[in-house]
């Protein structure tokens, strides 16, 4: 036991890196496109469908994203289902992050003015071309900077995976810790990581965020 | 009524409302409205805020429904709770206080969306035709720029010009000049103006008096929530109810 941090352990933790990204993109893609069918369903036209959805971002908002990860992963397998760690951390992930994105995405396509579909409407749009043509373009501007924002949160929960054995950053930290012993070195390495991926996107958020305050248009 | 009794349209009016209530809540805004609008008129609907002029308006396209009465636009009951909605709004046009224009599409593409997406125009032919109605509005020259571009009396002339691409067989306006300064105001009046000459068929809310006085064929004043006073633009040069006489008063 212990030894020195060589570059065979960094090269472990880049690979762990890797893998926190590819679980961010998987929560993002799946999330996003779940997600994206939760903000349509909270403002459907259909009372059953709006409670649903609803349903749906209560349940999972009031659930801690830890107790998911158990869930799927230790919990299907007690009744039975196996499943891999990536397999439970990327449902996981989904599952929490189309609550959330949904929830955001909701309050976009809200905040487009009511007198948009107005319009549409007393243009003889339909309901969905009213959504595709008027209401989703504008909600879109006014989503992109909450959105990128929340993507830091996607990649910080992602560190959750590592209680199901899914090896991403944190976890190949763990791994390495317990040869070595030398937590304050290695979480040191592993937090400037997690810093250097999140706070580009911060800042992009943030960015996105004034232009979009400047671009408004001034409605009357 | 026989969906092909074709014949009697020509004298049937484009808009009548008959004996039409409509409460929010406990709050009645109309109570037994009554009136018609014959092919190529010009109604105007005048009265103080919350008279029920506004949300009369807004009946006649559905965008509010009715509790009692009937409402007959272009031969449909708009009343009918089987109504084909958007086949009634491509048959009627409006135009809002707050213009409405779509931000993320230029003034062309504003134009266009409706013919193009819901009467299948060929996007080359819904172009030319975009071309015709700013025309019509003086806007040739604002094709490809967006609403933000443009003033306030600007956006609301393409707004018509948006409305107009639709072919409709009546328009309505909803206080279209409220928001703009009285410079702007004008040039939008103007394209009104040149709508009636050229025979369509309006309904306006309006509390310019000197342009109702001018345009109206027919003017309505409204009074909570009912018909007060009606008749030609005489009525308000020499009204006979003591509640007209202090509204033109007051708005001149």
């Amino acid at each position: 036991m212990g030894g020195d941090l060589n570059i065979n352990h960094l090269l472990f933790l880049a690979h762990g890196a890797l893998w926190t990204v590819g679980l961010s993109a998987i929560a993002l893609v799946g999330g996003g496109t779940f997600g994206f069918l939760v903000a349509l369903g909270r403002v459907s036209s259909s009372r059953a469908v709006r409670l649903l959805a609803a349903s749906y971002v209560q349940l999972i908002q009031g659930t801690p994203l830890l107790v998911i990860m158990f869930l799927s992963f230790f919990g299907l397998a007690a009744i039975g289902f196996n499943i891999s760690p990536l397999l439970a951390a990327g449902a996981s992930m989904t599952i929490f992050v189309a609550a959330y994105l949904g929830e955001i995405w909701r309050g976009c396509i809200e905040a487009v003015p009511k007198q948009q579909w107005e319009a549409a409407e007393g243009l003889a749009l339909s309901r969905g071309q009213r959504m595709i043509k008027v209401i989703l373009p504008q909600a879109i501007r006014i989503a992109t900077p909450p959105t990128v924002g929340f993507m830091v949160q996607i990649i910080k929960n992602t560190s959750l995976a590592s209680v199901v054995g899914f090896v991403e950053l944190t976890r190949s930290g763990q791994i390495i810790n317990n040869s070595l012993f030398e937590p304050f070195i290695i979480y040191s390495i592993i937090a400037v990581v997690y810093f250097s991926l999140c706070y580009p996107l911060s800042r992009l958020s943030r960015r996105l965020e004034r232009t979009a305050l400047q671009k408004k248009p001034a409605l009357a | 009524m026989n969906a092909h009794s074709a014949p009697p349209a020509a004298a049937a009016p484009v808009v009548a409302l008959r004996n039409v209530h409509k409460s929010f809540g406990p709050l009645k805004v109309l109570d037994g409205v009554s009136f018609t609008v014959p092919r190529g008129e010009v109604m105007v609907l005048i009265g103080r805020s919350g008279s029920g002029k506004s949300t009369a308006l807004r009946c006649i396209d559905r965008f509010e429904t009715i509790d009692n009465g009937e409402i007959e636009v272009c031969g449909r009951r708009v009343d009918d709770a089987r109504l084909d909605v958007r086949a009634l709004r491509q048959d009627v046009g409006i135009v809002f206080q707050s213009y409405n224009l779509f931000p993320h599409l230029t003034i062309e593409e504003n134009i266009t969306l409706a013919p193009h997406s819901v009467k299948k125009v060929p996007k080359a032919e819904a172009r030319a035709l975009a071309a015709k109605v700013l025309a019509q509005v003086g806007l040739e020259e604002k094709l490809h720029a967006y609403p933000e571009q443009l003033s306030g009396g600007q956006q609301q002339r393409a707004a018509i010009a948006r409305s107009l691409a639709m072919q409709p067989k009546v328009m309505l306006f909803d206080e279209v000049t409220s928001a703009l300064d009285p410079e702007l105001t004008g040039e939008v009046l103007k394209v009104i103006e040149a709508l009636a000459t050229e025979g369509m068929t309006m309904v306006l809310v309006t509390h310019e008096m000197s342009f109702a006085r001018g345009i109206a064929d027919q003017v309505v004043f409204m009074h909570k929530g009912k018909v007060h006073e009606a008749g030609s633009a005489d009525i308000l040069s020499s009204p006979s109810t003591p509640e007209l006489a202090q509204f033109v008063g007051t708005g001149l």
